[in-house]
């Protein structure tokens, strides 16, 4: 596969994903997944699973594991056309749709397009997470790890990076 | 601008803290509504708000500049993790703990999922197009553009039609 190849499956691929996530990024992690996976080959669902982990861990937005995917396919081209890719379409349309939206702010089609799309971007939140489990919690511990910070952070006010550190110190100590 | 934005690196709570409460630049209604709109329109929802925010500055080229500088650091930062992590992963410790990383990160979607669905408080209709696209794209793996064209408008329909005249 030459470069010049991967490179234009990548923008054509993160584009598309662009313009699908509604709800944000994590939307379509189980669709990316499935075209960087099982589509096009280029990674298993761990190594998958670890960069989406990567991009959880650093700072800044999680979508940026759409960076990781490109710099792993096609080095450092890729990292940017991915990232170019997956935030133009979006950007473009949110640009214009906010000049729009703003001139009839309350109109009831706009409560009704929130309202409509609402359940959606909820299931495909759940599902994601559901796919990445499958993925991640290949044993009983990282289910655990799994459970434990879901239920931390539903149940009290901790900061997600604590749940985070702990996630990558039971790791390293070995438990997963 | 671009300074301003790039400087807190982008989480959610971060923007809304810098934005709202130490640069002032939108007021804490202009922000939830800001952010509602950016949450219904498809991307990644931070970006759309640095869009949204700079546009009603500067235009154009205050959109792209807020984007630009949202993105720049954190871009940097975490190709350089991975470039740290391709350069270790083969010792058992590094591969475990990003395990452990991706297992608590699997936990926060989660309970972010769980979150939105009890302050949404679904109705049953809602909840069924909420479960159909869960089943369509986690039990079946389906693509996920024909899913979303086939639900979204009939969800966004019923809607409408809820709300009455």
């Amino acid at each position: 596969m030459s470069t010049g190849h991967a490179l234009a499956q990548l923008a054509g691929d993160f584009a598309q994903l662009s313009l699908m996530a509604i709800g944000g990024a994590a939307s379509v992690l189980p669709d990316m997944q499935r075209r960087v996976v099982s589509v096009h080959g280029w990674m298993s669902n761990a190594q998958f699973a670890g960069l989406y982990a990567l991009a959880q861990a650093a700072p800044g937005p999680n979508m940026l594991v759409v960076s990781l995917v490109g710099w792993k396919v096609a080095g450092i081209a890729g990292a940017l056309v991915a990232t170019a890719a997956m935030c133009a379409p979006s950007c473009v349309l949110t640009f214009w749709a906010d000049r729009f939206w703003r001139r009839q702010r309350g109109a009831r089609w706009q409560a009704c397009i929130q309202a409509g799309l609402a359940p959606i971007t909820v299931a495909l939140l759940l599902a994601s997470g559901c796919v990445l489990a499958r993925t991640v919690d290949v044993n009983v511990a990282a289910a655990a790890i799994t459970a434990a910070s879901a239920l931390l952070l539903v149940t009290t006010r901790i900061h997600p990076l604590w749940l985070i550190g702990a996630g990558a110190l039971a790791g390293a100590a070995g438990w997963v | 601008m671009r300074m301003g934005l790039s400087g807190f690196g982008g989480v959610l709570p971060w923007a809304r803290r810098a934005l709202v409460e130490r640069l002032g630049w939108l007021s804490a209604e202009d922000f939830t509504d800001v952010l509602s709109r950016c949450q219904a329109l498809p991307g990644p929802n931070i970006v759309n708000v640095s869009i949204c925010v700079g546009a009603r500055f500067h235009g154009a080229r205050g959109a792209f500049a807020g984007c630009a500088g949202l993105l720049f650091f954190p871009f940097v930062i975490v190709l350089s993790l991975g470039v740290l992590y391709a350069r270790f992963a083969h010792l058992a410790v590094v591969a475990h703990a990003v395990h452990g990383v991706a297992a608590a990160a699997v936990g926060l979607l989660l309970a972010t999922a769980m979150k939105m669905s009890a302050e949404r408080r679904l109705r049953t209709w809602s909840a069924l197009f909420g479960l159909l696209t869960f089943c369509a794209v986690a039990l079946l793996r389906w693509p996920m553009l024909p899913v979303l064209l086939a639900l979204a408008p009939p969800s966004i329909g019923l809607a409408w039609l809820r709300r009455g005249r």
